[in-house]
């Protein structure tokens, strides 16, 4: 019993350290490229977005847990909603906003 | 004249200013002494603190949840009757109420009526039936759920001050800067609007979220989400949509604080402030909003209309189906608000194609409830009068729905009495009646004795015929032209249609006098009126299954459930009510005084920063975050009921049961009723 404990715990310990380092890494490549400047404005801000965007997968798939296992579907279609929601209300809002700027300008 | 100790307050913060505002102050003031006295001659302070106040049991919170909505409610309708007055006088003459007055008038009315009567009573309804519906002893986070109920207490008492100290804003109910902002309401008005705004839109996400957590995860064993009733259906779906949309109403107005209170420049003039932005917010928030308040009533109106047919809900499936689409629809129409703001043709026909689409599951709704009631055993209730009061004039609202969902009909009567005679067919049917059935209906489950029926007709009949009165003529104006919220106006063929909306408002004034003699009769004959049984209607939902009114465990086994309406089912099989044959302890969470501390600070805080008194704020702030704070380190948070005493009590209620005669369907209505009921054959 408590070695397979023992197991389940140290396959946890690696996930986390996985996430750990993933996290790490997606953090200090956007802080790099600004800091040290060596790519253009453009593709800095796209390797910003898409690092944030790897950042929010790592934190679902390694520190809350999200997988496309079955146990995990309630959550997973939770976050997928959430998601909907928030592209609509963001989305929306600029969409919206630009188009009456571009009217009165 | 600002000082350390009061902030801005001063003398002429009284309501000396004009006779109608001194007698309204006059009222509440009265009012709350009255209730002080009551509960005196009661001997009632300590009964009233450690039975309701500090109680975290999800029934005593969903009862007060809907005595706060009633006090609000009360004062609305009072406001709507006023208003009425006015305008009924108001050709060509400035009336008895002032430009301002009546600005403040139209302003709480709408305020008061979706924040603090809709929301906090159909709250209170979930909070009392949901965990009974499936199954569970309590929601997932009861502490919350009074803190909850603390802070839309905050923001009602804040409103009730705001009558008594200051003016209240003249904005409306959705606030539209740069009006609101300080350069054009310098007064406390909107900071009162604000801050109980804030207060119980706090509450009101947190409740989402307690409301969500609890369905998925204190479900009874075997109660899938497809066969959960439609109520907790509903319960589910406007969970969600608080979650998401509580919090752009949140941070729409905290911006606007920051605009008056930190001289930044969100939504003002100048300096690059974008109005138009907070109206975007508002509405994201907005249009979910109307469904938050419309889909409680389309639940109860699925329980009430099977229950009182005696049949199975018609396409329970496509009704589900149809309130998950609804829900998620309305995240896409928010744009139909404002129309005419200067977005191109394009946007507004997207957003008037998404809103027409709305109408095609609400249609499929109405057809399965028309399809419950064909063939089966219908009992003319009071919960099934307003249901097909409500699938009528629902139906005409729904209508002028769709015609407004053109833009360019929108145009034509945007800002005009149509679209107030639109949302109040919407809201009045769809949201009030819904919960003036929920009340009648649930009522006996949560006292143990049923209301008086003759009155509650007599509530019905005034409720309907004022709303057709009140508001039907208000589409004819409106399609005439008259603009709303207008104190005084110079056209003479409005004037006919306004004589007739009073008499509107006077027969809902009725209807609220009519209530209140209900519930003083139905007291009064509480004996002859008991249905200790618990199951008075025939029904067919978990809360049935238990004693009315229900232990604080609500089961004492948690039942387990193997299909749609399983109290129902076992019913028809003769296998209801039977007595379990061992008893377990049963551990609840006890009582605090958490949720009242924070009632009483985060009213104190919303008081001093509306009122600019900066020590009073922070000590509103710390005593709030402290109590929490505090009760963390508690770690005594449960007690434990004993097997021994729930054999007791529940063999006691079994007895009772035994003994009692099961009643013809046709006498539901008369005393012989105790709480059971023959299955018609």
């Amino acid at each position: 019993m408590s070695d397979h404990h023992e197991a389940e715990r140290r396959q946890e310990l690696h996930g986390y350290v996985i996430g750990l380092i993933l996290a790490v890494v997606l953090s200090a490549l956007p802080f790099g490229g600004v800091m040290l400047g060596l790519l253009p404005k453009t593709s800095l801000l796209w390797l910003i977005a898409i690092a944030a965007l790897c950042q929010v997968i790592v934190h679902f798939r390694f520190f809350l847990h999200i997988d496309l296992s079955r146990s995990h579907r309630d959550d997973l279609q939770l976050i997928l909603f959430s998601l909907l929601i928030v592209a609509l209300m963001v989305g929306g809002t600029l969409w919206v906003l630009s188009n009456q700027r571009h009217m009165m300008g | 004249m600002r000082h350390f100790l009061l902030g801005s307050l001063g003398y002429d913060a009284l309501p000396f200013y004009s006779l109608i505002a001194t007698f309204a102050a006059s009222i509440v003031v009265l009012g709350a002494l009255a209730v002080l006295v009551f509960v005196t001659w009661l001997k009632g302070w300590r009964a009233l603190w450690s039975d309701w106040l500090t109680s975290v049991d999800h029934k005593k919170i969903g009862i007060m949840y809907v005595v706060v909505s009633f006090v609000m409610l009360a004062r609305a309708v009072v406001e709507a009757v006023v208003m009425r007055s006015q305008q009924a006088v108001a050709y060509q003459n400035p009336g008895f109420i002032p430009p301002e007055h009546f600005a403040q008038l139209f302003t709480t009315h709408g305020t008061i009526m979706i924040f603090f009567m809709a929301m906090p009573f159909l709250i209170g309804i979930y909070n009392f039936v949901l965990p009974l519906q499936i199954g569970a002893r309590d929601v997932s986070f009861p502490v919350m759920n009074s803190i909850s109920l603390g802070l839309t207490s905050a923001g009602a008492v804040l409103l009730m001050i705001s009558l008594c100290i200051g003016k209240f804003s003249t904005g409306g109910w959705t606030g539209y800067p740069p009006y609101t902002e300080l350069s054009f309401s310098p007064g406390v008005g909107v900071d009162y609007w604000i801050w109980a705004l804030t207060l119980s839109s706090v509450g009101n996400t947190m409740t989402g979220i307690n409301f969500a957590v609890t369905i998925y995860k204190k479900r009874a064993p075997g109660m899938t989400l497809f066969r959960m009733p439609l109520f907790a259906w509903t319960a589910l779906c406007i969970s969600i949509l608080m979650i998401f949309a509580m919090p752009p109403l949140t941070v729409a107005t905290l911006m606007l604080a920051m605009d008056r209170y930190l001289d930044m420049h969100f939504f003002t003039n100048e300096l690059g402030g974008n109005m138009m932005n907070y109206i975007n917010m508002f509405w994201l928030f907005g249009h979910p909003e109307v469904y938050i308040l419309i889909l409680p009533a389309f639940g109860v109106y699925s329980e009430t209309i099977a229950t009182f047919s005696n049949k199975r809900l018609y396409g329970y499936t496509s009704l589900v189906w149809a309130t998950v689409s609804i829900a998620v629809l309305s995240f896409t129409v928010w744009l139909h608000h404002f129309f005419t703001m200067g977005q191109d043709g394009n946007v507004n026909a997207v957003f008037g194609i998404a809103t027409m689409l709305i109408a095609i599951p609400t249609g499929v709704k109405v057809y399965d409830w028309l399809l419950t009631m064909a063939r089966g055993r219908i009992r003319v209730s009071v919960p099934m009068l307003y249901a097909c009061a409500f699938m009528m004039l629902f139906v005409v609202g729904g209508a002028t729905g769709v015609m407004l969902a053109n833009p360019g009909f929108d145009y034509q009567v945007h800002n005009t009495l149509f679209l107030v005679a639109h949302f109040h067919n919407m809201l009045i049917p769809g949201l009030l009646f819904g919960m003036l059935s929920a009340y009648h209906y649930w009522f006996p489950k949560a006292f143990g004795f049923r209301l008086h029926e003759g009155w509650g007709r007599i509530v019905f009949g005034c409720w309907v015929g004022g709303f057709i009165l009140a508001f039907m003529p208000l589409y004819i104006v409106g399609a005439l032209g008259m603009p709303r919220r207008s104190q005084e106006f110079f056209e003479a063929v409005y004037r006919p249609y306004l004589w007739v909306a009073l008499c509107g408002a006077f027969l809902v004034l009725g209807a609220l006098v009519s209530m209140v003699i209900q519930l003083w009769t139905s007291i009064k004959n509480r004996k002859a009126l008991a249905v200790p049984v618990g199951d008075p209607w025939n029904g067919r939902t978990l809360e049935w299954s238990i004693a009315a009114p229900p232990p604080e465990y609500n089961f004492a086994l948690i039942p387990k459930i193997d299909c749609v309406d399983a109290f129902h089912e076992a019913k028809k099989h003769r296998d209801a009510w039977r007595a379990p044959e061992h008893y377990f302890d049963i551990e609840l969470p006890s009582n605090t005084p958490v949720g009242f501390v924070c009632c009483v600070a985060g009213g104190v805080f919303g008081f001093a920063l509306t009122w600019h008194i900066w020590w009073a704020v922070i000590l509103g702030a710390a005593v709030f975050f402290g109590a929490i704070i505090l009760r963390s380190f508690n770690r005594n948070t449960t007690y434990i009921v004993p097997a021994s005493e729930i054999r007791e009590n529940e063999e006691r209620w079994l007895l009772t049961l035994r003994e009692t005669a099961f009643i013809d369907n046709d006498a539901m209505f008369t005393t012989a009723n105790n709480g059971l009921v023959k299955e018609p054959i």
